[in-house]
């Protein structure tokens, strides 16, 4: 395979097609395939292997133990505090997220088990404003962190975010230091943290609670970093290699544990929280 | 701010009339008596009611004092120590003992350069990964020792290049911020300029966080936000404006904790005032910290970070607007 097979996922995601349209083509190896074998394929085209993006929804489903998923996500919204409008209203902007998600924000919590181990799981909706870190968020990840610490359970957080919701100004970058601050205590009351990097998991996400995991796993076709290709190109103009922030380039320099194709995740978490079955 | 520099040139002719009227028999008293009066309104038309585009501008002003600065006035005798013990020295981010009233503390201080050489040096203020590590060392120090923690904050963010991601940036301001969450001493953040993003809250996280009354502290520059969120760099000043990073406006949503006045047109008209006011704003501040035990500081901090955000109960969904998350994962 190539380099640029594996740079990233492609931009496409199965549910923006028209609902009435059974085939679609992988932009990856322009492949006629069947959608519904693709989302039984864990979103992997089945033909060329590409991946596209999971919903939170698509993606619990596929770690978890059929039925052992229950929602702790409280619907809470962001109030809006600082009225922003730039091009479009901020609400506006989050209603039409709502609308199309069924989310309130970006992120689903709940508690499940993975092969019988028990877990606090937190999973990103890339699809909800590109999967960015508002007050709710930073609210639902400490909440998740506290399940853990009262039931005694691991904590998985399967990120998918550009950063920071700039949106909400100032209130976004401090989620940064509130879940760390809370990160902090999930370490004091000796549960482990697993952090699953997928694409994108970058800026105030990977530089915060992301790059914080007892273990770091990166899905196969991760993008992994802290400023875009786009800002340092703009900020400094400076050539950048092709696999550039990729999981490779993570792996090789040190910066994850592993790599871990999405067909074997759900696998590889098992058995990684395995060995901290003992350790509650 | 076109006009700064009629002011400028008006307080220089005002500063040739002094000096001629120290020559004996000439007597100019008069002229500039009126001349500073004219000086004096003109500074209040200009300043008094800046818009939040003009403070950005004000706290990236190159005139403005830096945090070396406030180090040889505000702290005696600062000790720097230097390097992150693995790749190397950030001259963007600096350490170091000093003392303030006497007492010894443990000092963080981003450092923009004046001059195109010494910017070349410090990365015009962007801290790298050593930086970061380096600024984990000394919060360790602080707290092995129980010196108390001062942070000055003044970057337009981290350095963004392809070393500093080989580097794992993004980690080393994440273990930056947990050192900064778990130090057992009183830390007190102050924003003297430029406070960009997630470079300068790597240093942040504390128990008080002050800022002059021009700088900045925002999650993106407005130059940023403009070309991502408007699609249109030429919109930096509604940006500035919608973000919400003046002193003033994060005061109001009860983000920061004080603000500390500067002189009309900035800390650099007065250099002298500013660092005393910055000085006694740190030293009463550290002295209330100071009265608290370590675990009820810890205890503190925590409740202050973990209660930060905005957010309020959604209306109940109906049925068919459930989500489906709950539904597809329930099967
Ligand atoms: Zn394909």
């Amino acid at each position: 395979m190539s380099l640029f097979k594996e740079r990233q996922y492609l931009r496409i995601r199965v549910d923006r097609e028209a609902d009435d349209s059974l085939w679609m083509k992988c932009k990856a190896c322009g492949e006629l395939v069947f959608k519904r074998r693709v989302r039984e394929n864990n979103n992997v085209c089945p033909s060329c292997g590409e991946y596209f993006f999971l919903t939170a929804a698509e993606r619990i489903d596929s770690l978890v133990d059929p039925g052992s998923f229950e929602d702790l996500t409280e619907r809470i919204v962001t109030d809006d505090p600082l009225a922003f409008v730039d091009s479009q209203p901020y609400r506006e902007r989050l209603r039409e997220a709502q609308e199309k998600t069924s989310l309130s924000d970006a992120i689903v919590i709940g508690r499940g088990t993975i092969e019988g181990v028990p877990l606090i799981l937190g999973v990103m909706d890339f699809r909800f404003i590109g999967g960015s870190m508002g007050s709710v968020m930073g609210e639902h990840i400490c909440r998740a962190m506290e399940a853990a610490m009262a039931e005694r359970r691991a904590f998985v957080l399967v990120s998918s975010s550009g950063g920071a919701r700039i949106q909400e100004g100032m209130f976004s970058l401090l989620q940064m230091a509130k879940t760390v601050t809370v990160r902090r205590r999930l370490a004091e009351a000796g549960l482990p943290f697993v952090s699953v990097m997928t694409y994108p998991t970058s800026g105030g996400v990977q530089a915060s609670i992301a790059s914080l995991g007892d273990i770091l796993i990166a899905e196969k076709g991760a993008l992994i970093g802290f400023a875009g290709r786009r800002v340092i190109q703009q900020t400094i103009a400076q050539e950048l290699p092709a696999h550039f922030q990729t999981e490779t380039f993570a792996l090789e320099r040190g910066q994850i544990d592993r790599v871990v194709r999405r067909e074997d995740l759900r696998a590889e978490l098992a058995l990684a929280l395995g060995f901290f079955a003992g350790v509650r | 701010m076109s006009d700064e520099r009629t002011l400028d040139l008006l307080e220089a002719k005002i500063e040739e009339l002094r000096q001629l009227n120290a020559v004996e028999g000439i007597d100019l008293s008069k002229e500039i008596a009126r001349l500073e009066e004219k000086l004096q309104h003109l500074r209040r038309k200009l300043y008094e009611n800046l818009n939040d585009w003009e403070r950005v501008k004000l706290a990236r002003h190159p005139k403005r004092p830096y945090s070396l600065d406030y180090l040889e006035t505000v702290f005696e005798g600062f000790y720097e120590l230097r390097g992150d013990r693995v790749t190397g020295d950030d001259r963007a981010l600096l350490a170091g003992l000093a003392r303030l009233d006497g007492r010894p503390v443990v000092v963080l201080a981003q450092q923009k350069g004046r001059t195109t050489e010494e910017n070349k040096e410090r990365f015009f203020g962007m801290p790298r990964p050593q930086g970061f590590r380096k600024a984990r060392r000394a919060i360790e120090l602080a707290d092995r020792f129980r010196f108390p923690l001062i942070s000055m904050i003044d970057t337009p963010g981290a350095y963004p290049g392809l070393e500093a991601e080989e580097q794992n940036v993004g980690a080393t301001i994440a273990e930056s911020l947990q050192a900064m969450a778990g130090v057992r001493v009183p830390t007190i953040a102050v924003v003297i300029g430029e406070g960009g993003s997630g470079g300068a809250l790597a240093i942040g996280l504390a128990d008080c966080i002050v800022m002059l009354e021009n700088a900045i502290f925002s999650v993106i520059t407005p130059e940023g936000a403009a070309s991502i969120l408007w699609k249109d760099k030429d919109k930096a000043k509604d940006a500035a404006a919608a973000l919400q990073l003046t002193a003033e406006r994060l005061l109001a949503l009860g983000l920061i904790d004080g603000i500390v006045p500067e002189p009309l047109g900035g800390a650099h008209k007065d250099f002298g005032k500013t660092a005393d006011a910055l000085k006694t704003e740190i030293v009463r501040r550290l002295s209330e910290l100071s009265a608290l035990p370590a675990n009820e500081l810890l205890a503190r901090r925590y409740a202050r970070y973990r209660g930060i955000g905005r957010f309020v109960l959604a209306p109940i969904p109906t049925p068919d607007a459930l989500p489906p998350a709950v539904d597809a994962a329930r099967n």
